[in-house]
């Protein structure tokens, strides 16, 4: 990940500080100032912007955690969305039954999804590639079904209403709170799912994706390892799907189908699949696709008028992206960061 | 019993399309070796070219079929060209991820050129029904039968015996091999292309005379997958008995099954089938029996 780039005079003395995620006092700058930017934003920012940001938090924490399985471990799951529904459904559950608050609603959210991610990730302890696809496909399958008829619980098609999330006994109603309510567990998210490959577990799950054979023969437990793939991934998609609940206030078997999935699927390959800016970006692209798709065809609908063909263009376009992406830039939207701060660093020198 | 015939002899009629499906899918991944997420689309886009020529361009039947048969090896050749071709040598996942990519594309283009509007397919295999072992069957799906059957004997005897078979599967077992040995390698990939969309439009004209035309048909190309790995993924004979149990399989669980579960459980059972033939047998019945593990 790390550019290997560093500005001259920079010296790293000792490991611990060559081992910093933010190296130079001008990155810890920048980001201080991102995250501050990303903390006044319902201060500067409108409605129609906040929604738009609220959506892409959510999905930063699902495309990290499939970002885990698929880009990191190399294990291909078409079942995220299933997973992200899982999650809901806790949350769901928990909170209109029970009346948990959602401090703890969440992360039991995230540790059911885990539960069911590592028992529908048990294929992949024979299995690899394609076959783990497929095996994953049918989770999806078999966990939509559940969504749907499982009614004493899941209520069937009709849904469950969630009530809005109370902190210190505050119903968060507007827009605002509720970007804070979901920036922490976003920001949190990108931090661990960072951080978990500077530590022993992340490291193994990398060598299970390079070469699971010298992997296994250098002590690292493949097997473990991928179910515990499995599980963090799940863990993140359980947590997103719980606050894509909190943030609908209705949870419904249709929103967690397949294409949900291919979604999540799309934002980590056009971002970057292994690396920790990847499914940011992804995830900021793929949504922003239809929006700005739909200011396009109003811009252009004095011209020629194609607002009936919008669900055609979208899909069009989303295809030719992960396509292109995945034969011209197979490292994605990260590389093309990675390569634009690289030219920013030595400006106005070409080297 | 008579219930159960029906059903037995109903699924063996529907799992004829999914052989069919199932053919063109397993042809590809025994020539080049990719799995193909978008053989759903493709068949679907067929089926809108077979509708587009016959009824939109009201030519002949044998015009309008010979055009869609055309058109469809065309389409074939394009997607392996401007797709597939760029990604020959790249890991199993690149090509996974770049097939589910066309299927967007693909759906997206049917939205765009026919709209969302479910359409009525004309009949081709027209037929008074007819009764097999005191079941009635209609024409179209002995015709799917028949059908696939005809395409398993060729492509079997195809792979086989023709020169052009034997390179295929060259190319397909190892690429460098074939190459040293003068075969012409991206010529055998895009010739799988193409005859595996050739089978699409087969199996489109009958689909679309089994249900109205719409995006929503594409779900058969997923159906495909517990038939491919039950048989087999590398099987031509697998895809043809996958299809066939398959079929009776869904249908038995929706008869009997469907008063004690809730909702549409012959969509499910077939997946459910899928996962454990996974963990039992992953190279199905007869497939090749080697599959990478650690």
């Amino acid at each position: 990940m790390s550019v290997g780039v560093r500005p001259c005079g920079e010296f790293a003395r000792g490991y611990p500080e060559d081992e910093r995620v933010l190296k130079t006092r001008f990155v810890r700058a920048s980001m201080a100032a991102f995250i501050g930017l990303l903390f006044i934003l319902p201060f500067i920012a409108g409605g129609y912007v906040l929604a738009i940001v609220s959506g892409i938090l959510i999905a930063v924490v699902g495309a990290t955690g499939l970002n885990i399985l698929t880009g990191y471990t190399g294990l291909i799951s078409v079942g995220q969305g299933a997973f992200m529904g899982v999650g809901a459904y806790t949350v769901a559950v928990l909170a209109t039954v029970w009346n948990i608050p959602f401090w703890l609603t969440l992360p039991a959210a995230g540790l059911v999804t885990a539960a069911v991610g590592a028992v529908f990730g048990l294929p992949s302890l024979r299995l690899k590639g394609f076959y783990l696809a497929i095996a994953t496909l049918a989770a999806q399958f078999i966990l939509d079904y559940t969504f749907m008829n499982w009614e004493s619980v899941t209520k069937g098609a009709v849904g469950i209403l969630v009530p809005r999330p109370a902190l210190l006994g505050h119903a968060l109603a507007n827009d605002a709170e509720f970007y804070y309510f979901l920036l922490v567990p976003a920001v949190l998210g990108v931090v661990v799912g960072r951080n978990l490959f500077r530590t022993h577990v992340g490291r193994a799950l990398i060598a299970v994706r390079d070469q699971d054979l010298a992997a296994e023969i250098l002590g690292v437990n493949v097997l473990k390892m991928k179910l515990v793939a499995f599980a963090l991934s799940s863990f993140f998609a359980g947590v997103a799907g719980g606050l894509v609940a909190y943030y609908t206030t209705s949870v419904a078997p249709g929103a967690f189908n397949l294409s949900l999935s291919i979604d999540y699927l799309a934002m980590i390959i056009i971002g970057g699949l292994g690396t920790s800016t990847g499914p940011i970006l992804g995830a900021i692209f793929v949504l922003l696709i239809p929006d700005v798709l739909q200011h396009l065809i109003e811009m252009l609908r004095n011209v020629v008028d194609v607002s009936y063909t919008f669900a055609a263009l979208r899909e069009i376009i989303f295809g030719l992206f992960i396509i292109g992406f995945l034969i011209g830039k197979p490292e994605g939207l990260a590389r093309f960061w990675r390569d634009f701060r690289a030219y920013w660093k030595l400006w106005p020198f070409a080297y | 019993m008579d219930f159960f015939l029906f059903l037995v002899v109903n699924g063996i009629a529907v799992g004829g399309i999914y052989a069919l499906v199932a053919l063109g899918f397993v042809l590809i991944y025994k020539a080049t070796g990719a799995i193909n997420f978008a053989q759903g689309e493709v068949l679907l886009i067929c089926a809108y070219l077979v509708y587009a020529f016959l009824v939109q361009l009201e030519l002949p039947l044998w015009l309008a079929i010979l055009a869609a048969f055309f058109v469809a090896m065309l389409l074939g050749l394009t997607i392996e060209r401007l797709f597939l071709r760029p990604l020959v040598g790249e890991p199993v996942a690149s090509v996974i991820m770049v097939t589910i990519g066309l299927a967007y594309l693909l759906r997206g283009v049917i939205r765009f050129a026919w709209g969302s509007v479910e359409r009525n397919f004309p009949l081709i295999f027209a037929g008074p029904p007819i009764a097999v072992a005191g079941v009635t069957v209609k024409m179209v799906h002995l015709w799917a039968l028949g059908l696939a059957t005809a395409c398993l004997v060729v492509f079997s005897l195809l792979f086989k015996y023709s020169a052009t078979g034997v390179r295929m599967r060259a190319a397909a077992d190892n690429q460098r091999a074939a190459l040293s040995l003068g075969i012409d390698v991206n010529r055998m990939f895009a010739l799988s292309w193409m005859v595996a969309a050739l089978l699409a439009a087969v199996g489109a004209m009958i689909i679309g005379q089994m249900n109205v035309l719409s995006i929503e048909l594409s779900y058969i190309g997923l159906t495909v997958f517990p038939v491919v790995i039950l048989g087999g993924l590398d099987s031509v004979v697998g895809a043809v008995v996958g299809g066939l149990v398959i079929g009776v399989i869904e249908n038995l669980a929706g008869g009997y099954l469907g008063a004690y579960l809730p909702g549409a459980v012959k969509f499910i059972v077939p997946y459910i089938v899928l996962l454990v033939i996974l963990l039992i047998r992953p190279y199905g019945f007869f497939g090749t029996h080697e599959i990478e593990r650690v």
